[in-house]
């Protein structure tokens, strides 16, 4: 585990900290540590923070750009996959070494679906609490009226069937 | 009053927001009050939220340009700026000189524009109700007259295109741009000599909402709040995108971090500003306003990814671009400033009265088109 890190450094300061790491989730947080902290590097400051969902590789990558402030050089991308089925869809949080990554970790929760380990505070940001799905993957199908709700006539239910209507679970789940 | 003479209180629960002048925009803070001081503050956001990322996804590379106007509604040109920079950066488009010109120019007035409305009604959040921020309007006024003028819209602009700008600009609006710049240190003389020292201000500010370096830094902080705590980071500097090298001008650093120094650097960053006007209004030189070979229609970016950013007026402002070498974007995310600058509210409300958290959400400078997208 250790080795390779000295080579990230070689590595990251000939291409003129121009680039890109895919490590693997048990070792993100050692490597956004020894990023952090390295003094040649010092990539103390984490920009961006986002989710991409690869649906043919079938993974979903969370991508890093980390710059620095004390050395004034950047970005360095690291990128993190897990795999796209959600109870799969885990990895460890970097707010503790960043605390800049805290919401837009949230946030890639709320719209991937990606669940940070070790995140203070993971909560869906953007959409609501009682918001179901995670709207930014790309097999996602936004129902018809996402303020729609069944009415106990029965009629109504049969006209939502016709014209496509799809019923949210919690709304059927809350007339039982 | 309870046995052992000491009155008992409880801790109390306010929502502050969404729909209150306070929270500029549909924001809300659940805040914990012991007495008059926050024990606790958690920002809900998303009442704006209308999934920009993903619509933008669903449109071709240029189609998403009119609809980056509408994320810091203030500040179009320089969301233009951000996009179209981080595409140029995937697909190596060269920028014309006189566009790069012309491209600082209106990021430059956009900066004037939105530190001067953000101070404003930083100081409407003070009490001082309405006085200030209507002579900030007043001056905002004469930009957005010369944005119609340029653009045809005065806020929702849409100048920007990938290798140049929509339209250039003639003598005339050239002319009006230096009276703009000419005018503009008098306001400033005007307003500071109505505000800074001011002892209502002082008082409500100073010591206020203290935010510290390190945790700035950590925090992915950026803009004149990081600025204002120490931190010498201006990305106009650093990555020197644009002409920016080629002008001569300071960043200023606050010391203290608190209120005041993140109301003082927005003015100190005006005068700044206006030394770029200055110089580029000078310096303009002649040319095409859009790269030759950039086309509008059947528009590609090569397969791949790109984070493109630029120091808009709130701070860092990134798009992370992912394509696979179609005419849309695969992924598309912005890097909002004023979203991350969030982070660190409850930290600098901590421990303060209520009626300062409101002052210190108004001197973080938050456009909510911007935190939800």
């Amino acid at each position: 585990m250790i080795p390779p890190l000295e080579q990230v450094r070689e590595m990251l300061s000939a291409g003129a900290a121009k680039s890109s790491l895919l490590v693997e989730r048990e070792e993100a947080v050692a490597v956004a540590q020894f990023l952090k902290t390295d003094p040649q590097l010092q990539l103390d400051f984490c920009s961006c923070v986002t989710a991409v969902d690869y649906i043919k590789q079938d993974c979903i990558e969370v991508v890093y750009h980390l710059y620095s402030v004390a050395l004034k050089h950047g970005p360095v991308a690291l990128k993190v996959r897990a795999p796209r089925a959600l109870e799969q869809c885990r990895m460890p949080s970097l707010t503790p070494v960043w605390r800049g990554c805290e919401y837009q970790e949230r946030e890639a929760f709320d719209l991937y679906g990606v669940k940070f380990d070790g995140h203070p505070d993971l909560r869906r940001i953007l959409m609501w609490d009682e918001f179901v799905d995670h709207p930014m993957r790309k097999d996602y199908v936004p129902p018809m009226d996402y303020e729609w709700e069944p009415t106990p006539h029965a009629e109504t239910l049969a006209r939502a069937k016709q014209t496509g209507g799809t019923v949210p679970a919690s709304a059927l789940e809350a007339k039982k | 009053m309870s046995a052992t003479g000491i009155i008992q209180t409880q801790t109390l629960e306010v929502s502050l927001g969404p729909q209150h002048p306070i929270t500029h925009g549909v924001f809300r803070m659940d805040v914990v009050l012991d007495g008059e001081y926050v024990v606790k503050l958690k920002p809900v956001m998303g009442y704006l939220h209308r999934n920009h990322e993903q619509l933008a996804e669903k449109m071709t590379w240029l189609g998403s340009m009119p609809y980056t106007d509408r994320l810091d509604y203030f500040c179009s040109m320089t969301n233009n700026w951000a996009y179209a920079l981080a595409v140029e950066k995937m697909t190596g488009l060269k920028v014309p000189e006189r566009a790069e010109y012309i491209r600082v120019i209106m990021a430059e007035l956009t900066r004037l524009l939105n530190h001067s409305c953000a101070i404003g009604f930083l100081l409407s959040d003070c009490g001082a109700w309405f006085t200030p921020v209507l002579y900030a309007l007043r001056e905002r006024e004469w930009i957005l007259d010369f944005f119609e003028t340029v653009s045809g819209a005065r806020m929702m602009c849409n100048y920007m295109r990938f290798g140049g700008v929509r339209v250039d600009l003639d003598d005339a609006s050239l002319a009006m741009a230096r009276n703009i710049v000419a005018r503009w240190p008098a306001f400033l003389d005007e307003f500071e000599k109505l505000m800074t020292e001011n002892e209502v201000l002082l008082a409500r500010t100073q010591r206020v909402g203290i935010l510290s370096r390190n945790l700035a830094i950590n925090a992915s902080v950026s803009g004149p709040v990081a600025r204002a705590s120490g931190v010498e980071y201006d990305i106009r500097k650093v990555d020197k995108y644009g002409v920016y090298d080629r002008f001569d001008f300071g960043v200023p650093v606050g010391e203290a971090g608190d209120t005041f120094d993140r109301y003082m650097i927005r003015i100190l960053e005006m005068r700044e500003a206006v030394k770029i006007l200055e110089q580029a209004l000078r310096d303009i030189p002649a040319g095409p306003f859009i790269a030759p070979e950039a086309k509008l229609r059947n528009f590609k970016v090569p397969a791949g990814d790109g984070y493109g950013r630029i120091e808009a007026p709130k701070g860092e402002l990134g798009f992370y671009l992912v394509s696979e070498g179609g005419a849309k974007p695969y992924r598309y995310h912005v890097r909002p400033p004023s979203f991350i600058n969030l982070t660190i509210l409850e930290d600098m409300c901590l421990g303060q009265k209520v009626a300062d958290t409101v002052i210190i959400l108004g001197s973080v400078d938050i456009v909510l088109g911007e935190v939800d997208r």
